[in-house]
């Protein structure tokens, strides 16, 4: 694990005796106890997660809502300088090269964040697409990024930060000063719940994460690792790009055609293929599972209707919410409308299983997500 | 990682406790730390006959399923409920309240398999396995 990249609080992990593991390249906390406590922690109080690996790119310039515009699906362009976008860039055949967010920062600025493992080939294709007057350059390594997310998070954060929290609203992103570090503050997450991530200098990531840790003390607030962060977002029906994502899958695949706008004026990479794509039947359809036994679908597992293979899981877990297994799979569309109908899926006879290790077991389908909080 | 002295071990992590010709078996503190929370483990039914080396049950965690291996020859006369209703147990207390099963050892003397690894071997495989 010695040549596997240090975010700005590996250091603090190692003290507090997290289970470390190499991800897309960098040594990242899997868990510091239970990973199932860290999952609950973040459903009833919270948690405090290091994302420094995800990928910060910003695209700035006179140019740069343009070159977005044409180098991703979504219309950036359209984004009030504040406010952020789940959106994704896509190959000229519409695969999916990665889900994005992408945050206006000012007129002339927008920083984009891509996943780790993919930030090379994301910064490659803006650079690429750039046209015109727009600057494309990587800042990962200007960046340490906390999220504290959680139903507490507001009441831990808000004594520390400069900003009205009530003021920064879902999807949004704004400069504030936490715990006197100057800080991107936005209100984003991918675990279901409410909470905020913070775009830090590195040398001020250890006093926030800190900061927070002080003020969430009496909240319940705990450390919480990438396998806490993998069923909450799982639980919460989001697409992990390796999974429900990936070239070969176009974002209607993934159940996400809202995200392509097809109406927004001028051309952008992917816009014949997807423009196709959405009008025509679709191969494949994206459908939760959740498993009658306790044997877990894992990713690559085999969905069967009436004994024969009808699609693939895509990614599974024991959820901690609902107490039983559940995933994601990909299922014919024919297998996905009668299974889902009343009887089929859900308490019918058990036509609908995955091969777990070569035994059929039963499952039901349900709508996603599989967790929505509480309004 | 605790490694009690007075355990045999295998090279798929589980610890072995000999008593008389009964052996009591279990994964090691190291197995449930590399796996995580376990959430459900299968083992074989009493009265089934185990192999030394192959598959007989599978541990589920939130990361992963892992078969168990038998470590020893016999046949099965006994499995706790415990790790069934609370598979936690296996995390908290692997060498104690989270044993798997227990093995009637076959063979007239209850010979132990010879690849069965000492309470120092172990620790030096995992310490190399990493």
């Amino acid at each position: 694990m010695t040549d596997l990249r240090r975010t700005p609080l590996t250091g603090v992990h190692e003290r507090l005796g997290a289970t470390l593991t190499g991800f897309a390249g960098w040594l990242m906390p899997l868990r510091y106890g239970s990973e199932t406590a860290e999952h609950t922690a973040v459903r009833t109080a919270a948690g405090l997660f290091d994302l420094s690996h995800m990928g910060e790119i910003m695209v700035t310039g006179p140019g740069a809502a343009a070159a977005l515009d044409y180098a991703l699906v979504g219309q950036p362009s359209a984004l009030a300088p504040g406010r952020a976008r789940y959106t994704m860039i896509c190959a000229p055949d519409g695969g999916v090269i990665d889900d994005l967010i992408v945050y206006r920062l000012a007129a002339d600025e927008f920083l984009v964040v891509a996943n780790a493992a993919n930030t090379g080939v994301v910064f490659e294709a803006l650079e690429d697409r750039a046209r015109g007057d727009a600057q494309v350059a990587d800042h990962t390594d200007d960046y340490a990024l906390i999220a504290l997310q959680g139903p507490h998070a507001v009441r831990i954060l808000a004594p520390l930060a400069s900003a009205d929290l009530a003021g920064v609203k879902y999807y949004t992103g704004y400069p504030a000063t936490v715990a006197g570090a100057e800080v991107l503050l936005a209100r984003t997450g991918y675990t279901g719940e409410d909470g905020f991530e913070l775009f830090t200098r590195p040398p001020d990531a250890e006093r926030v994460w800190a900061a927070l840790t002080a003020a969430g003390a009496g909240q319940g607030l705990v450390p919480a690792g990438l396998a806490a962060r993998d069923t909450l977002r799982l639980e919460a029906g989001m697409p992990l790009y390796g999974n429900e994502l990936g070239p070969e899958l176009t974002p209607f695949d993934a159940g996400l055609g809202r995200v392509v706008r097809l109406e927004k004026p001028g051309d952008f990479v992917g816009r014949a293929a997807l423009a196709e794509r959405a009008g025509a039947e679709p191969e494949r359809e994206l459908v939760g599972l959740v498993g009658r036994s306790r044997r877990v679908p894992r990713h690559g597992y085999a969905v069967l209707w009436d004994g024969a293979a009808c699609g693939t899981v895509t990614s599974g877990a024991p959820s901690p919410t609902l107490g039983a297994p559940i995933a994601m799979a990909y299922v014919a569309p024919a297998v996905a409308r009668e299974a889902g109908q009343a009887g089929a899926g859900t308490g019918g006879p058990g036509r609908l299983a995955v091969d777990i290790r070569g035994r059929a077991e039963p499952a039901d389908l349900v709508s996603l997500p599989f967790y929505r909080r509480p309004a | 990682m605790s490694v009690p002295d007075e355990l045999h071990y295998t090279r798929e992590h589980e610890w072995v406790a000999i008593t008389g010709t009964t052996a009591s078996v279990g994964i090691t503190d190291h197995a449930q730390n590399s796996l995580g929370d376990v959430v459900y483990v299968s083992v074989p039914s009493p009265g089934s006959k185990v192999t030394a080396g192959e598959p007989c049950g599978e541990i589920e965690s939130t990361k992963s399923v892992s078969d168990i291996f038998s470590p020893v020859d016999g046949e099965v006369t006994e499995v706790n409920a415990e790790v069934d209703e609370n598979p936690a147990v296996i995390n908290a207390d692997p060498y104690g309240a989270g044993w798997l099963f227990k093995v009637a050892l076959s063979g007239a003397g209850g010979e132990l398999p010879a690849d069965l690894l000492t309470a120092a071997d172990y620790e030096e495989f995992i310490a190399t396995e990493e």
